[in-house]
């Protein structure tokens, strides 16, 4: 059995408790709320927190709220929820298309949208899928709640804007109407990180033109957007070319690694492939007219 | 779904349980439902980390990081110092016990604890005693070992390199890293054939290193009792009985005070054969520190250096005459054993049975050579359900017949048809000194083309590579050898290959059976009450079923190899014939009449031309443990106890299709049907058969496409979690398909063949052939395992890779 270096364990619920908690143990003090990628890493002792903070019983943290404009979803919610919930389906089909293929289902009832941002994994899905929609996190801290965005939030693996003594408390998302999107990974297994992902959205306007479009990339070492890719949409009415345009440029925009999952010009390969993939399907949800192949 | 087609002159299944109809009416084979698992479904099995003995310590193991390095010094201070701690193990510490190298089951050492180098990453350099898991893990921390780096041996094909570092300098007079070299087959002949064959085909074909992985990892208890100076030791244990023996050989404590008791395994699949560092560790631990010790690996351990299987590079040629009649194959293979040599398997056969490459084809000549070399990997390789080495066998002659299809144009299937060996010429010799018992092989494949549609297939996939889809159909075809002995030839560690049962009827007519093979999950409980069942005419409930401690069993050589049935079962047939027969003597002193004018109806003998007389075998054992008065020369029992010493190993075969649907865009393999019709003879638990062919094919499954474990330049396991070490979920596999004929083994008890290894066996190259198939478009002929969404898109670039 691998079993972690000692530690001590503090159980808050609040946010206000469980930023106390955070201050008062300092520098060595972890959050822990589905605990999927934390608890194995203090299993093989590569992380080694004195004390975890476990934020599970923070009620006011699990949530998903629908207002004019946004959907604000509590931290702590769970990825089973997000795939449950018939709002976040219908606004967002990029999240249920991530969250299908985000881990197992024991994973997906105790993994936390929080917990996937703030971990900040390279593979991780969400972070990806929050870019495409231009989410915004909340993160509350001593002082009070901040609002960031994610270019701002997401500094690269590993790497957020939250600090130790903070906490993620919300993501929200701003609703626009004629959006579509839409989320595909190529997995080695279920429950596999990815080889590689690719998230996009979409915007038409009432003629079918493209007015907005975001394109992501998980696992092919592009933090951020593919802007490029994304200019090359916008103005434009979707069809094949323009896709096989937009995925060559978030190929390009790629910078994958070789590793036991795929050698480079397969990852560049799968950003380009999967990248159509997301256009076709994201522009058909966006209720595009003209008929696009695969979609 | 299930087809069926018998063809044998005895029935040998029932499908319905005729006791469900009549209550009273004993039976024996057919759906019985498994005895053990009302425990198992209740969470009430009891496997080894459940046992927790009063005063129980627990035991850690510190681990190489390194693949090839010298050990320098090792430091304990700090780690005795914690105040859990009572004992640090080190390798100097069993020198002085003469302790710090054991016999490995292939005539090699191996190290309990390193003392000189560490030779693969994982290897066992310290261990920890302590009064919880939690402080040993903790004390492990605090041993400060001191490493010299030396040059690690990963790449197989370099191993033999004149400028390869020494791995086991240990041995004296070693300057390389060659462990052995063997043949079968007459290389003169095969090679006559070859040069006047009109078609020659030859690849190199990869089986890679995979691993068992049992959900259960391996652990023992080691209770040493110093008054009595006696050993009760708990073990994850295949083959308890061999593994006491080797202990008494090892530790110098007398075989008759040593007790190993093996409780529910949660599966082995070989891995649990072998005699790991930490059982030796938990009974040294237990012997200096007065207490018992337990020790259970974790899941990276279990992956890093338990026996690994597999690892063989394979050069496959065939010879054929251009309308398709395969006239010989050839091989020659690089075996990579790791750091030691440990695998398991009979003493006379290096490479296991792989010489039964010739498939279940009827050929001219064969010749296969396998060269054993060291590497700085973990040591094992005969593991995974591979039936000493079959698979591999299977795997390359199966995978080649598809790459002589692809030379001549000719379907698959039909290429195999038209080179199967005749039901008539069986007993078959084939030309590497093998005797095949019974087969009838045909009617399998033709009843796995007609289940799943083949030539329906053919036309959707001529159809969908007119559109630019990739969609392919893999066919297998395998014949297994199982159920070692005959001991005259095969033995491990000197031990004949035979096992052993022992039945007794107690008075009430309820029996218990006791067996020297061990369960791993495979229904033991059942399956032997139902051989002992049909035999004795007695319901199956009403038989007990003992087995895994060495104290209450008979002895024999365990479970693995698919030979439970074929050997213990053909024990048990005959200890229960011999108590039927004695019960016919008992039967006629009771009903004051001759033997001879009996009668055998099942579960009663009676007289003949009036069977209303009659006893059952309740009311005789009754008799022999009363008052009756036995006939001279028989004593007041049912007992009987036989050692089964096969005569011959039995040849289960099977026909395997696979249908696969690839992703052109991303090269992801979708396994979209699977059939598996096999022939494992005499079929004692239909239910229980099919288990066994559902985990074999998920197996097979797993292995063609994901299943790796792989290092990198400096020996790094990088399969050491199930991270990275992938194994097949419900959402990889199909919803199986199955079929069966039944050929009974002609020299078998019952006629069974066993079938725990057909479908590990016969899969993995059914699902590789269809991936192949669906990349001939792109002029593929052949790729290696694991067919992964990256290899095979780079299989489709043009440039299939080896994955070692």
């Amino acid at each position: 059995m691998q079993v972690p270096a000692p530690f001590d364990y503090a159980r808050a619920t609040s946010v206000a408790e469980a930023l106390e908690l955070l201050e008062r143990h300092g520098e060595e003090a972890r959050l822990v709320a589905g605990g999927h990628s934390l608890l194995p890493m203090m299993k093989l002792r590569l992380a080694r927190p004195d004390w975890v903070v476990d934020i599970n019983d923070v009620a006011e943290l699990r949530h998903i709220t629908e207002e004019p404009g946004r959907l604000r979803v509590g931290a702590l919610t769970r990825h089973a929820e997000l795939l449950g919930s018939e709002v976040v389906g219908r606004l967002f089909p990029i999240v249920h298309d991530a969250e299908r293929v985000i881990a197992d289902p024991v994973v997906r009832n105790r993994g936390t949208i929080g917990g996937s941002l703030a971990q900040a994994d390279p593979a991780e899905d969400l972070t990806t899928v929050c870019d495409v929609l231009r989410a915004e996190v909340v993160i509350a801290g001593r002082d009070g709640e901040r609002v960031v965005a994610m270019p701002e939030f997401h500094r690269g693996p590993y790497e957020t804007a939250c600090a130790q003594d903070e906490i993620v408390t919300e993501v929200r998302f701003p609703v626009r109407a004629g959006q579509g999107s839409a989320y595909e990974k190529v997995e080695r297994r279920v429950g596999d990180w990815a080889v590689a992902a690719a998230g996009a959205a979409l915007v038409l306007d009432d003629g079918g033109a493209i007015t907005e479009a975001a394109v992501g990339l998980t696992a092919l070492g592009l933090e951020g957007l593919a802007v490029e890719a994304a200019a090359v949409l916008v103005g434009q009415r979707p069809d094949e070319a323009l896709f096989a345009e937009a995925a060559r440029l978030a190929a390009a925009a790629s910078a994958p690694v070789e590793d036991g999952r795929g050698p480079v010009d397969y990852k560049r390969h799968l950003a380009d492939e999967l990248t159509r993939r997301v256009l076709r399907t994201a522009a058909a949800r966006a209720g595009a007219l003209t008929a696009v192949q695969g979609g | 779904m299930t087809a069926v087609q018998e063809r044998s002159p005895m029935p040998q299944e029932r499908e319905a349980n005729p006791a469900m109809d009549a209550p009273d009416r004993p039976i024996g084979y057919g759906r019985v439902q498994r005895k053990e698992d009302p425990r198992f479904v209740r969470g009430k099995g009891r496997y080894l980390d459940d046992i927790v003995l009063p005063g129980m310590l627990h035991g850690a193991i510190l681990r190489s990081p390194m693949a090839h390095a010298r050990i320098v010094s090792i430091d304990t201070t700090e780690a005795l110092a914690h105040p859990k701690v009572h004992a640090v193990v080190t390798g100097k510490d069993l020198e002085g016990l003469n302790l710090a190298w054991a016999p490995t089951l292939s005539a090699d050492v191996q190290a309990v604890l390193a003392t000189d180098k560490v030779r693969f990453q994982g290897q066992e350099v310290a261990f920890v005693v302590a009064e919880d898991r939690y402080s040993a893990r903790d004390a492990l921390e605090l041993i400060d070992v001191e490493y010299e780096d030396l040059p690690p041996v990963v790449d197989v094909r370099r191993a033999l390199d004149a400028d390869a570092p020494v791995i086991r300098d240990d041995l004296e007079g070693r300057t390389d890293n060659h462990i052995f070299d063997w043949e079968a087959g007459d290389a003169a002949e095969t090679e006559v054939v070859f040069a006047r064959a009109d078609v020659v085909v030859s690849e190199e074909v990869v089986y890679p290193r995979v691993h068992p992985a049992p959900m259960e990892t391996c652990g023992a208890i080691a209770d040493y009792e110093p008054v009595e100076g006696r050993l009760t030791l708990y073990e994850t244990s295949q083959a308890p009985h061999a593994h006491r023996t080797l202990f008494a050989m090892v530790a110098g404590i007398p075989e008759h005070k040593i007790r190993v008791v093996s409780p529910d395994i949660g599966g082995g699949f070989g891995n649990k054969v072998g005699i790991y560092p930490g059982y030796i560790l938990a009974v040294v631990g237990s012997i200096v520190t007065g207490k018992p010790v337990k020790w259970v690996e974790d899941r990276s351990e279990n992956l890093m250096s338990t026996s690994f299987a597999r690892d063989y590079i394979m050069r496959g040629e065939v010879a054929a005459t251009r309308e398709g009649k395969i006239l010989a194959v050839r091989t020659k293979v690089l075996a990579d054993h790791g750091a030691f040599n440990a695998t398991a398997q009979p003493t006379k056969y290096p490479a296991g049975f792989f010489s039964i490459f010739t498939g279940s084809y009827d050929l001219q000549a064969a010749h296969c050579s396998v060269t054993g070399v060291y590497t700085n990997k973990a040591p094992g390789g005969v593991a995974y359900a591979c039936s000493f080495r079959v698979t591999e066998a299977v795997y390359l002659v199966e995978r080649m017949v598809d790459v002589l299809a692809a030379e001549l144009g000719m379907d698959p299937a039909e290429l195999r048809l038209r080179n199967f060996i005749k039901p008539e010429q069986f007993p078959y010799k084939n030309k590497t000194g093998w005797e095949y018992d019974s087969g009838d092989y045909e009617p399998a494949l033709r009843m796995a083309m007609e289940q799943i549609g083949y030539d329906e297939l053919r036309r959707e996939q001529a159809e969908k590579r007119g559109r630019g889809e990739l969609m392919g159909i893999g066919v297998s075809f395998f014949t297994e050898t199982v159920g070692a002995g005959p001991r005259k030839h095969m033995d491990i560690v000197g031990l004949g290959m035979a096992d052993g049962a022992e039945v007794r009827v107690h008075p009430t007519g309820k029996a218990v059976v006791r067996l020297s093979v061990q369960t791993q999950g495979q229904g033991h409980e059942t399956t032997f009450a139902q051989i002992l069942a049909e035999e004795l005419g007695i319901p199956p409930e009403d038989v007990d079923v003992v087995h895994g401690d060495t104290d209450q069993t008979p002895f024999g050589l365990g479970t693995y190899g698919s030979r439970s049935t074929p050997v213990s079962g053909g024990a048990v047939a005959l200890a229960a014939r011999k108590v039927k027969d004695k019960a016919r003597l008992i039967a006629a002193a009771m009903l004051e009449t001759r033997p001879e004018d009996l009668e055998w109806e099942k579960g009663r003998w009676s007289v003949k031309g009036d069977p209303s007389a009659g006893k059952t075998m309740a009311e005789i054992a009754l008799g022999a443990h009363g008052t009756v008065e036995l006939p001279e020369g028989v004593d007041g029992n049912l007992d009987a106890e036989v050692t089964y010493d096969p005569p011959n190993l039995t040849f289960p075969f099977g026909a395997y299709i696979c249908v696969v649907d690839v992703d052109p865009g991303t090269g992801k393999v979708h396994v979209r049907r699977f059939v598996a019709v096999d022939d494992c003879g005499t079929r004692i638990n239909p239910m229980i058969v099919e288990g066994q062919i559902h985990g074999g094919l998920a197996d097979g499954v797993g292995m063609a496409l994901m299943e790796f474990i792989g290092f990198d330049e400096q020996g790094n396991c990088l399969g050491g979690s199930f991270m990275d070490y992938l194994i097949p979920t419900a959402m990889e596999v199909p919803d199986w398909e199955t079929g069966y004929t039944v050929t009974p083994s002609p020299h078998h008890p019952i006629g069974a063949k066993g079938i725990g290894e057909s479908a590990t066996v016969g899969s993995p190259p059914a699902v590789v052939n269809a991936v192949v198939d669906a990349l001939a478009p792109f002029g593929i002929r052949h790729m290696d395992m694991p067919c992964t969404p990256a290899r095979v898109w780079e299989a489709m670039q043009g440039r299939p890779t080896p994955p070692i």
